[in-house]
């Protein structure tokens, strides 16, 4: 039994990442490096206002006066910032005619995932009717949702048409000077997505953006910035999956939301992208800055993340919860295997009176993954009544991977009802004895049980992106594990 | 922020300025293998400091301003001028226990001579670094880490006195040991206390602590207490403390446990101006097991912080940590505890749980229970919780006639209950129940015989 589980345990420690590919299309890029000229050239070839290039070169004055952090529980390698292209547009769009000529591994791993063919194609950028920036989808959906005076567009484009909104909400919750990757975020941002739900409305579709890194050795930035004007509501979906490449990658978001009052956001992200070889070579960095606040009463601010990829995932995507009665959530997934490193969770800051909270973290660790939980709950001095729950259980696969939890909880107020636990373990070999017992073998068997682990979270993504993080589970832990 | 770090320079400065003064005294003053620490403490003080609230494991405790304070420091035990049964009487008249004085730090020379058991021996750090000069070399400073911690160089730098404990082999204490730490001056005091307490294979011992405050004076304490516990043996470790509003007291405790041994500790906090405790037990051996319990009451301006790390460095360890804190009025509390399983420490079961009543609005608790796991059969889990008195039980006890007052005194007094219940000397126990009872009750927690008020 234990040979058995040592033979499968390799296996999956020693599975390569599935979706690696690289499509080789012209980029119009600039020079390598970071420099005050290049943060005006990014702003000048995206035609933007004044008070966008006086935001980022304010942001970049201040990211030159910082130092990387290293509070984390993570191993970084330098990052040589003279050494990455800051701006890189996609400029010619197919290199493949049809999906005959994708790897067939990669159309199977689709097909696992139960990607339908059109988006298979775009993925894979082959060019029919799909392309790398899917104008086409984008503009079907634009119009549906301008009826209803909905605004969804990238960054670039919002900066142009809707200049006013962009420049009130822009930094408002994250500031410049937040922190370093935020700092450096703000100052060379290459596009992203925004979103604006005026009063009232109800978004009627689950609002996606696909996310890719296609030109070697250009860091992503995104910056992605959500509002939701009174009583309205929206769900956003986040994916990603990134091209296989041998050198490290950074990518630095940064997410912005903001829930006015009786407003709902639910925002979910899956996130795949290259993982890194089994030796741990190669990989990207995942530094997000994502938040969220709260600001009017009885809004709502719900974030669920499923990160299976990435090299480094280093990300707390937070609620300051403002309003009064608002409402925070937090519901993640993180899987790090072979050489993986994950330090996430979130910060739920409660202002507002009677706002609740809810954290609900499930870290798996396998291989020589570490999976770092880190969370904070704040209650200030005069928020009554605030409610927490905060629930993380880790995971351990393999006895060289682990598994580490660093919740923090400062309360200043006496009626606050502050819970906090946490579990550590591995998966029973009774449960996997008693699913053999019953003819499902090891391998279905740990994926049942992986399911059932994560569902409370899974449970949480719109339909869609359940199917696919349940199936995206199953292989990310393939041959798997005992 | 430029104060801050000016000011943490100047504490430096001080700090090392007075031990250069006075480094011929402390030296003479002590034996040899005292003495082949400082150096070693002296640089890695240099290096750290009094550590700030940037220091991540003194996040919640602001210690530079409590160092600030003008103390006095005594480099030679005063010849005691009082007599000391006079002022001071231990309350617990029935416990039957082997009594040491500890006075300002320096072990009292006038301790009543009980019988040891054959070949245990209890002495000051002094006296056994001489006649225990193997056993002293094998343990002392061995445990404790100057180098991570400015508080533990800044103690093994000015280490002159303290409790020295050697149990042999296949020796069973029976009577448990209770050392009592006093402060009494006439000025402000700055107290270095370090002990070390060395229980060798198949031995067994209780050991008692209490501190006090003898005069309402202010006194910053650092103490150090290292304990090495050997196969097969078990140290049972009771302490309360109950010090004066204006004491500063530090606390370090380093337990190193070889295979199957155990540990049991428990602490109380009952009263005192900044109580810091920092707990750090090491399993070095498989199947050790380790339980640590702690209670915490404060109210006024009161910090208590408790900071454990229980180190599963070898399989089949289990361990247990409790601690519980009842805060009033501007109190405010820190937790800190961390869980870490190194590398190939197996079959682990190891738990933590924080539960914290906040009774006023401006008390405030900060808690960070931690988890740090690097071997994967294990079973780990942790809880922490922040909240007020159950409304439920509340209204029940009000329902049948209990008054409001007295139905939170009796929730609170179960609240803490669970953890003096684990005392393992009876009497000892009942007193202790009794103290938090009057504690909790907002009475000066002094013992009914002491003739010092300490609050």
């Amino acid at each position: 039994m234990e040979e058995k589980h040592d033979h499968i345990l390799k296996e999956v420690t020693g599975s390569e990442y599935k979706y690696g590919f690289f499509s080789d299309i012209d980029t119009e890029t600039i020079p390598k490096g970071l420099s005050e000229d290049v943060v005006r050239l990014i702003s000048a070839k995206k035609n933007e206002p004044d008070f966008m290039l006086e935001f980022r070169l304010k942001a970049y004055r201040h990211w030159l006066t910082m130092k990387m952090p290293q509070w984390a529980h993570l191993t970084i390698p330098e990052i040589n910032y003279q050494d990455i292209i800051f701006y890189a547009a996609p400029k010619q769009q197919a290199s493949l005619s049809s999906l005959d000529e994708v790897d067939p591994e990669l159309l199977r791993t689709f097909n696992k995932l139960g990607i339908p063919l059109e988006e298979q194609k775009l993925l894979t950028g082959v060019a029919v009717d799909a392309v790398m920036d899917s104008i086409s989808v984008k503009t079907t959906f634009r119009e549906s949702l301008a009826e209803l005076g909905i605004v969804f567009c990238s960054m670039s484009d919002a900066i142009r048409e809707y200049p006013e909104l962009v420049k009130k909400y822009i930094g408002t919750v994250v500031p410049y000077t937040d922190n370093y990757f935020a700092s450096l975020n703000s100052a060379v941002f290459s596009d992203g997505s925004f979103c604006y739900i005026p009063r009232g409305v109800r978004c009627p579709m689950e609002l996606s953006t696909y996310f890719r890194i296609n030109a070697a050795n250009s860091g992503q930035f995104e910056r992605t910035l959500l509002v939701a004007d009174d009583d309205s509501y929206v769900s956003y979906l986040e994916g990603c999956t990134a091209p296989m490449r041998d050198e490290n990658q950074l990518h630095a978001a940064v997410v912005e939301i903001i829930a006015l009052e009786n407003a709902e956001v639910k925002y979910s992200t899956v996130q795949n992208w290259y993982p890194g070889d089994k030796n741990g070579k190669g990989g990207i960095f995942n530094f997000v800055t994502k938040r969220g606040i709260c600001k009017g009463d009885n809004s709502k601010i719900s974030w669920t993340q499923v990160e299976t990829g990435s090299a480094i995932t280093w990300k707390y995507p937070s609620c300051i919860l403002r309003g009064e009665n608002t409402t925070g959530e937090f519901y993640s997934v993180a899987v790090t295997n072979n050489y993986q490193q994950a330090d996430t969770g979130t910060k739920m800051i409660h202002i507002g009176k009677n706002s609740h909270s809810t954290i609900i973290s499930k870290g798996i660790s396998a291989g020589h993954g570490q999976n770092s939980f880190r969370s904070l709950v704040k209650v200030v001095k005069n928020a009554d009544k605030v409610r927490n729950f905060t629930q993380c259980d880790s995971m351990l696969m393999g006895d060289k991977c682990g598994a580490h939890t660093f919740p923090y909880i400062e309360v200043e107020n006496e009626s606050a009802v502050i819970e906090h636990e946490a579990t550590t373990s591995r998966i029973g070999e009774d449960q996997i004895f008693y699913c053999n017992q019953r003819g499902i073998d090891t391998e279905s068997a740990v994926g049942l049980i992986i399911n059932g682990y994560a569902r409370e979270v899974l449970n949480k993504l719109p339909m869609e992106f359940a199917v696919e993080a349940q199936k995206l589970l199953a292989i990310s832990l393939e041959g798997s594990v005992g | 922020m430029t104060n801050d770090s000016t000011l943490a320079t100047e504490l430096k400065r001080d700090l090392i300025s007075l031990f250069r003064q006075n480094n011929g005294i402390l030296e003479t003053g002590s034996g040899r293998i005292l003495n082949l620490y400082r150096e070693q403490a002296f640089h890695d003080f240099d290096r750290l400091g009094i550590p700030s609230t940037k220091n991540e494991a003194y996040r919640y405790t602001p210690l530079e301003k409590y160092f600030q304070g003008n103390y006095d420091v005594e480099l030679n035990a005063n010849p005691f001028k009082y007599d000391i049964e006079s002022i001071f009487k231990c309350d617990v008249p029935d416990l039957d226990t082997h009594v040491v004085l500890v006075l300002n730090g320096f072990y009292y020379n006038g301790n009543p001579a009980g019988t040891l058991p054959d070949g245990v021996a209890v002495c000051s750090l002094k006296e056994a670094s001489l006649r225990f000069p193997d056993v002293f070399h094998k343990h002392y400073s061995h445990y404790a880490d100057t180098s991570t911690d400015g508080l533990v160089a800044l103690n093994t730098l000015f280490a002159q006195d303290g409790v020295f404990v050697y149990i042999p082999r296949d020796t069973v204490m029976e009577k448990p040991l209770q050392v009592i730490n006093l402060s009494h001056s006439l000025k402000n005091l700055r107290i270095t206390r370090r002990n070390l307490i060395v229980a060798e294979q198949n031995s067994s011992a209780s050991i008692v602590v209490c501190d006090h405050t003898l005069c309402n004076k202010s006194y910053l304490t650092n103490s150090l207490t290292e304990v090495f516990i050997g196969e097969n043996a078990g140290i049972a470790f009771d302490r309360l403390q109950n010090e004066n509003s204006k004491s500063t007291q530090i606390n370090n405790l380093f337990v190193h446990q070889l295979q199957s041994s155990r540990f049991n500790g428990n602490s109380i906090s009952l009263h005192g101006g900044l109580i810091r405790n920092n707990f750090y037990i090491r399993q070095n051996g498989p199947d050790c097991d380790s339980n640590l319990n702690g209670l915490f009451l404060c109210d006024d301006s009161q910090h208590v912080a408790n900071f454990v790390l229980v180190d599963h460095a070898s399989p089949r360890g289990t361990s247990n940590q409790l601690f519980k804190g009842i805060l009033d009025n501007d109190a405010t509390g820190a937790f800190n505890g961390k869980i870490l399983v190194r590398k190939d420490a197996q079959k682990i079961q190891a738990y933590q749980k924080n539960n914290n009543l906040l009774l006023s609005s401006a008390a405030r608790m900060n808690t960070k229970p931690h988890l740090e796991i690097y071997a994967d059969d294990v079973k780990c889990s942790h809880g922490a919780t922040v909240g007020q008195l159950n409304t439920e039980a509340m209204f029940y006890l009000r329902s049948r006639g209990i008054g409001e007052k007295e139905a939170r005194h009796l929730l609170m007094y179960a609240f803490a209950n669970e953890i003096v219940s684990r005392i393992s000397i009876p009497i000892l126990k009942e007193r202790i129940i009794e103290l938090v009872e009057k504690r909790l009750r907002g009475e000066l927690s002094l013992c009914n015989d002491c003739n010092i008020h300490c609050g």
